[in-house]
């Protein structure tokens, strides 16, 4: 039976990530003894948080040197800790600060790495199920070689209920910092834009396409107008934007379409692929939006003038052939109205 | 004593990401049906990555940009065909499959030696640049394992901006949760940057710049080594298209008063 280890780091205030905790989720699919093994600026309030885990023994790195996601300083103490739990599976929060340094401890470890884990099961051995070509094909896989880290998907797996008791006994490695990293971290900084448009615990993500800076009724462009009707609707709903490709590289060439708009909001292709209970698309007629950019998504609304959009149909739950603009002034004041 | 940055930009060959695809089994484990009768561009974050280190080069003289690259070498000599029409770089060439099935762990080594390999190579201005993930593989994991069998100890993933500094150092914007920006400061070359989208468009074709890297390309192609790389110990069990197609509702004939209506309602459900 393969001892498992949940590996992450903690949170500046000491604390687990909540995708820690979805990842513990998996660890307990795996079966078998597990492990946990913390590495930050301070792991306490973690430890404290893992009454009930069922850890066998708790391992960290922790100290001032350990407090900044860099890979030097991590991908160390990350490796230190897996070789300390004798581990022969890694599980591990698919956080940036757990991606960065996923397969290099796997590396330093001998082992082998897979990220983008969404399931995990131990039916004749561990096997994992994960997607290739950008979501498109889904595959179920196992592996020969150990250790075997896995990263796992934010939102993949409900967070782990904890039963609560007294904190596990903490066994501290000693690590020395010196000379792992010449890289200083020096805080971070959001998108030039001002506005906060990306919401990853948002219920609904509002996806707008080209279409929105294209003509309109009035036989011109209306991007102030369009520009005022997104972000109305994201306020009043407190909703997470996404968009089309076309639309963020309009915005890099030089368009300046919509000054809150940056490729950090793009969806599917080389933009990300969020995970919201809702999605509301308009605007959009590309396979990317709604196939890639909405496979994590569960119920999917869009709102465009083609009805035989051929990505939206099969896709999306209802298609409302409208008029963005008219559909989504009238749903801005509706959702004023109700406060 | 030589100046700038030695840039190498690992990079392959992918189905266009327009494409449907469907998975087939071959002899050499899963592959895709047709793949290579299908249209294959330059990864899109490894392109964005190649356009971000000529750029750099551009803007700091002795600098230079090579890109290696692990794929089928038909492939490759179609993509380079319109790649090397966008930015000046140095074509290595390895021939074998770029599939996105292949093991990163076995890519990684022969990206690897590969990368030791290349004449003049000058670790302390080294910067192996890549895309953070492929369009293939998405996996985000065969840029750092490259990284650490290189033993390069700062690296950086989801990067969307390098600014050079003083004495050789930069500092380096990296996504984060949330839309955010990580920003850190690097004491200097060697680093591994995984790209992100960047800051820069696609560059317009350039026949200049097409006519100078072809006279390196087609003989970097012609004595491309073989990489027959594999599956590694990976034991497909499944690998299918999910069967996700859903009974969408088409609504034609509702005004956009009830058309949003009915959305606050859906908006406001649990």
């Amino acid at each position: 039976m393969d001892t498992v280890l949940l590996l992450t780091h903690t949170e500046a205030d000491g604390g687990l990530p909540r995708a820690a905790l979805e990842a513990l989720s998996a660890a307990r699919a795996v079966g078998g003894p597990l492990v946990v093994g913390l590495f930050g600026g301070s792991v306490e309030r973690a430890v404290a948080a893992l009454g009930g885990a069922g850890a066998t023994k708790v391992l960290a790195v922790e100290g001032p040197a350990f407090a900044d996601p860099r890979y030097g300083t991590d991908a160390a103490a990350a490796a230190a800790l897996a070789k300390a739990s004798g581990a022969s599976v890694v599980l591990a929060p698919a956080t940036s600060r757990m991606a960065r340094v996923a397969a290099g401890v796997a590396q330093r470890l001998g082992g082998r790495v897979d990220t983008h884990v969404t399931q995990v099961a131990a039916d004749g051995g561990v096997a994992v199920t994960r997607w290739f070509y950008k979501q498109r094909i889904e595959a179920r896989l196992r592996r020969k070689e150990r250790p075997w880290v896995l990263l796992v998907d934010p939102g993949a797996y409900p967070p782990a209920s904890l039963e609560g008791g007294a904190a596990p006994a903490v066994e501290r490695l000693a690590l020395a910092a010196d000379g792992l990293t010449r890289t200083e971290v020096l805080g971070l900084r959001a998108p030039s834009s001002g506005e906060q448009t990306i919401r990853p615990d948002a219920k609904l993500l509002f996806v707008a396409g080209a279409g929105w800076t294209k003509k309109q009724a009035s036989g011109k462009p209306e991007p102030e107008r369009a520009e005022q009707l997104i972000l109305g609707l994201l306020r009043a709903a407190g909703a997470s934007l996404g968009s089309s490709k076309s639309l963020v590289d309009q915005a890099g060439e030089g368009q300046k379409v919509f000054e809150f708009m940056t490729h950090l909001n793009q969806v599917g292709q080389t933009g990300s692929t969020p995970r919201h209970p809702k999605g509301l698309a308009t605007c959009c007629h590309g396979e990317e939006p709604h196939v890639v950019g909405w496979r994590f998504i569960r119920e999917r609304r869009a709102v465009n003038l083609d009805a035989g959009c051929g990505w939206a149909r099969g896709k999306a739950d209802v298609l409302y052939v409208a008029d963005a603009f008219a559909v989504m002034e009238k749903v801005n004041a509706l959702l004023a109205e109700k406060g | 004593m030589s100046t700038g940055y030695q840039i190498v930009v690992l990079g392959s060959v992918v189905p266009d990401p327009l494409q449907t695809l469907e998975p087939a089994q071959t002899p050499q484990g899963p592959g895709l049906k047709n793949e290579l009768m299908l249209p294959h561009v330059l990864d899109p974050w490894a392109a964005h990555a190649l356009y971000e280190a000529a750029n750099l080069a551009a803007r700091t003289p002795g600098s230079k940009v090579t890109l290696v690259s692990l794929g089928p070498k038909a492939k490759l000599q179609q993509v380079m065909m319109a790649v090397g029409q966008k930015v000046p770089f140095e074509l290595v060439a390895l021939d074998g499959p770029a599939g996105g099935f292949t093991d990163p762990h076995e890519v990684a080594a022969r990206l690897a030696e590969t990368v030791k390999a290349l004449p003049g190579l000058d670790r302390s201005r080294l910067l192996l640049f890549g895309g953070w993930e492929s369009a293939s593989r998405g996996a985000g994991v065969t840029l750092q394992l490259v990284g650490e069998r290189l033993e390069i100890a700062d690296q950086f993933q989801g990067v969307d901006r390098l600014t050079p500094g003083e004495g050789g150092s930069f500092e380096v914007l990296e996504r984060v949760e949330g839309g955010k920006h990580q920003v850190s400061r690097c004491a200097g070359a060697p680093a591994v940057l995984g790209w992100a989208t960047g800051e820069l468009g696609e560059p317009k074709n350039n026949p200049q710049i097409g006519m100078a890297n072809m006279r390196g390309v087609m003989p970097a192609l012609q004595k491309a080594a073989p990489a027959p790389v594999g599956t590694g110990g990976v034991e497909f069990l499944s690998v299918a298209v999910p069967r996700a197609q859903r009974e969408t509702r088409i609504v034609k004939d509702m005004s956009p008063d009830d058309v949003a209506r009915e959305l606050v309602e859906w908006i406001g459900q649990d």
